[in-house]
């Protein structure tokens, strides 16, 4: 066995990991306040991506793009923040009229507003892959053998390091705010928390802003690592997203990161020893093994059905 | 009522904060995705500044928020008037279209008329205003209880619906039947129809799976495809002809239906969706990636198309031994026979589904169904084994899938992954929701609203897909049980009791 070429795609798998982990967490999260997919939430991440490149693009054009972490800096905030308000516009419109309404109507119109903004990228912006330069470049090697030599690039510890960053941030936040106590009393029966004070929409709204800021940081980063995206991005990103938060147990945070994580190396593995075609079939096969072995994940609670 | 009324009343100030907020929220969500444009250049990705679209979002925004404060504040009549207005102009714009509808390439007709020249602005000016008054003014300021009227409204269009639902299906099934000989010439009124009834066909299938069984299934595409190649391949390799590979088409996508459904149909709703939809995706992904069986994303083409039950042929040089439809009619030839037969063909394949269903909800199985839908754990206390009756309905509702998909096979003469995207199954479960879970009427309903209204304005190709997304969004807002809402169960306890649920249903 050729631990070198091994220890390659475990580095990438952790990378390709990483960045569904952030997405994963949106999904987790929204499903554990309201019992809903977030539909859209691939569609945030894409908006994410779009946003760094122009912000990226401003910044070129404003000539401080030689300053790299300025820059950086800027197209991490900038995307932060106006894919956030995407993210709070999804919940307005497609998911808080229907709230009282039946599961069905959500999801679909959750549907409705994916086909919306994929759509709306596609004519604002164009259908055309849109290329990025690279930015942060070079990298360390680890290990050099006779054919092969493995790379750490500094893109890549960039990613691992600021997924590490967030993930403890988000999770002390959740932990430790009041905001997060709302959240979780949200979780846990929303009528209650209401009746206790808490803005459950308010809190729900957050829950939707959250996910989409860490949806944004993962199209920010996947612009960066693979210099490539498009309006097209969202769909398969996020059903693999979504495939992770299942994994890791839907509602739970570590969860997500560790589902994410999973999915990332199976990819890497798969593409890396077996047929790169069949990578996302990998994936769903992967779904539907979890599902059907251990439906509530890794890390969830098996939930107690109820009449 | 209107003194309670008064208090919740905003004040100027509040109003313009809310606006000023929504505004700083239409800037913010547009300033880089429409404001700046991303150009490719040889040497790069450059920049193009729009504000103008920039501008139009915010106040599209702005005043779409004052419409919905104007209505929420009771003063709902200088909104609806507009609407109405609005809507009356869009009718004589469609029915300008409608006369001659090849001509789909035309810009809007209302504008091209209204701005031609003064005189014709003035009229136009002049009928909008006219329109406008005669709405205002015919209506009554009912603040809050608008709400109240509308439902009440609502519910009694559902009433004469459900009182007459066989009288309006007959009438629906004639007015399909008699299609060609109302547009018999025009081609693309054929086509459109016939497209209308491949989603009609596809959303009375899913609907077995979804209305009448409650799973939620975002996969059924997978189906589809699976009818489509397995008659492309059979009629390519083993040389059958599409009468002999219609039930084949159905028995493979049924298996295919079993042996999906058979290892997750346990699993609750959003699980099941999740999964069936990474089945439609596989499904996809192999059809890319295996090449020497499927063409990869080249697809099959020349496919055979079908003849007249084996008895002649629709083709202008008839090959050896096999007749003309034109000269076994004693007709002359005319290219249109295929297309007004495949027209009858999807309306009969389409009304065979729809009779299965109806006689299905009759038969215990039906009633199972429906029973799972409602009440899974008092359905396996009864002694109900819900895997093999969800199955059933999987089985059925895929195996529609595949008589849909060997017809699109047949109708196309090429096929290629492309056609069986997420989109597909999404479209599909979007007319069976809309529709109203469990409605065949609203299935038809819904395909009419989905698939042809879209169909009809592609001129606006581009931004087809757009609005589309945009009109699910609200319809969804606007009947989120579906166009015709319709999901009483078929048999109560006590039948006099079903208008009572019916109303406490709505």
């Amino acid at each position: 066995m050729d631990w070198a070429y091994f220890l390659q795609q475990l580095i990438n798998g952790l990378t390709l990991g990483a960045i569904y982990g952030l997405i994963a967490i949106g999904y987790t999260m929204v499903y554990g306040i309201i019992g809903m997919i977030n539909f859209a939430h691939g569609e945030i991440y894409m908006l994410g991506a779009f946003h760094s490149l122009i912000t990226f693009l401003i910044c070129q054009a404003a000539g401080i793009s030689g300053i790299l972490p300025l820059t950086l800096l800027l197209m991490l905030f900038v995307s932060m923040v106006l894919t956030s308000i995407y993210g709070w516009g999804v919940e307005r419109v497609a998911y808080r009229p229907l709230r009282g309404s039946f599961r069905l109507a959500a999801l679909i119109s959750a549907i409705g507003m994916s086909i919306f903004l994929q759509n709306f990228v596609q004519i604002s912006q164009g259908a055309r892959v849109k290329p990025m330069q690279p930015l942060v470049e070079g990298g360390i090697t680890l290990m050099e053998s006779a054919n092969f030599d493995v790379q750490l690039s500094y893109m890549q510890i960039v990613i691992i390091v600021l997924t590490f960053v967030l993930m403890v941030v988000f999770s002390l936040l959740i932990a430790k705010t009041s905001l997060g106590r709302a959240q979780r009393a949200c979780e846990q029966d929303r009528t209650m928390a209401g009746l206790l004070g808490v803005n459950v929409d308010r809190t729900i709204s957050t829950t939707f802003v959250m996910g989409a800021a860490l949806a944004s940081v993962a199209g920010m980063m996947v612009t960066l690592y693979y210099g490539v995206i498009d309006f097209y991005i969202g769909f398969l990103a996020g059903v693999k997203a979504f495939t992770a938060a299942v994994l890791g147990g839907i509602g739970s945070l570590p969860g997500a990161m560790l589902g994410g994580l999973l999915i990332g190396l199976i990819e890497a593995f798969w593409s890396g020893y077996l047929t790169i075609e069949y990578k996302d079939v990998a994936t769903f096969g992967i779904l539907v093994l979890v599902l059907i072995f251990r439906p509530w994940g890794l890390l969830g609670k098996p939930e107690v059905e109820k009449v | 009522m209107s003194s309670a009324f008064a208090s919740t009343r905003t004040n100027g100030s509040e109003v313009v904060k809310e606006l000023a907020f929504f505004a700083v929220v239409a800037l913010l969500m547009s300033v880089m995705i429409l404001g700046v444009e991303t150009v490719d250049r040889p040497t790069g990705l450059e920049l193009a500044v729009r504000w103008d679209l920039v501008l139009i979002a915010i106040g599209s925004t702005v005043v779409g928020r004052f419409a919905l404060i104007m209505r929420r504040e009771g003063m709902s009549r200088i909104v609806q008037a507009l609407l109405i207005t609005v809507t009356a102009v869009a009718v004589f714009e469609m029915f300008v279209r409608f006369r001659d509808m090849d001509d789909r390439w035309a810009s809007p007709v209302v504008l091209d008329m209204a701005f031609g020249s003064v005189l014709s602005t003035v009229v136009a000016i002049a009928f909008v205003a006219i329109v406008f008054a005669i709405a205002y003014f015919s209506m009554k300021e009912k603040g809050a209880v608008e709400v109240d009227e509308s439902a009440k409204l609502s519910s009694k269009i559902q009433l004469v619906y459900r009182s007459n639902t066989k009288k309006i299906g007959l009438v629906g099934i004639i007015f399909f039947i008699i299609f060609p000989f109302l547009f018999g010439e025009n081609r693309s009124a054929i086509d459109l129809a016939t497209l209308v009834m491949i989603y009609i066909m596809l959303g009375w299938g899913l609907n077995i799976v979804v209305g009448l069984a409650g799973l939620l299934d975002l996969g059924y595409v997978a189906f589809y495809a699976v009818g489509a190649y397995s008659y492309a391949l059979l009629s390519q390799n083993f040389d059958l002809s599409f009468w002999l590979c219609l039930p084949l088409a159905g028995i493979f996508a049924a298996s295919f239906g079993i042996i999906l459904g058979f290892p997750v149909l346990r699993l609750r709703g959003d699980y099941l969706a999740i999964v069936t939809l990474g089945f439609g995706e596989i499904i996809r992904v192999v059809l890319i990636n295996w090449y020497d069986l499927t063409g990869g994303p080249d697809g099959i083409s020349s496919i055979e198309r079908p003849s007249f039950f084996g008895l002649a042929d629709f083709s202008r040089r008839v090959p050896e031994g096999s007749v003309a439809f034109s000269d076994l009619f004693g007709m002359d030839y005319s290219s249109m026979h295929r297309l007004i037969f495949l027209y009858y063909l999807i309306l009969a394949l389409a009304l065979v589904t729809n009779f299965v269903t109806m006689r299905l909800r009759k038969l215990p199985i039906g009633r199972a169904w429906e029973a799972l839908r409602e009440d899974e754990i008092a359905c396996r206390s009864l002694g109900i084994n819900p895997t093999n009756t969800k199955l059933s309905a999987f089985a059925i509702g895929a195996m529609f899938g595949g008589f849909a998909g060997a017809f699109f096979a047949t109708r196309q003469g090429f096929i290629s992954p492309e056609s069986f995207t997420f989109l597909e199954s999404a479209v599909i479960l979007a007319i069976v929701v809309l529709g109203g879970m469990g409605s065949q009427i609203g299935v038809v309903l819904a395909a009419i609203v989905m698939i042809g209204f879209p169909e009809m304005f592609r001129e606006l190709a581009e931004y087809r897909m757009l609005i589309f997304g945009a009109g699910i969004v609200a319809i969804m807002l606007w009947r989120p049980r579906g166009l015709l809402s319709f999901r009483d169960p078929t048999i109560l306890l006590n039948m006099s009791q079903k208008e009572k649920v019916a109303g406490e249903l709505k």
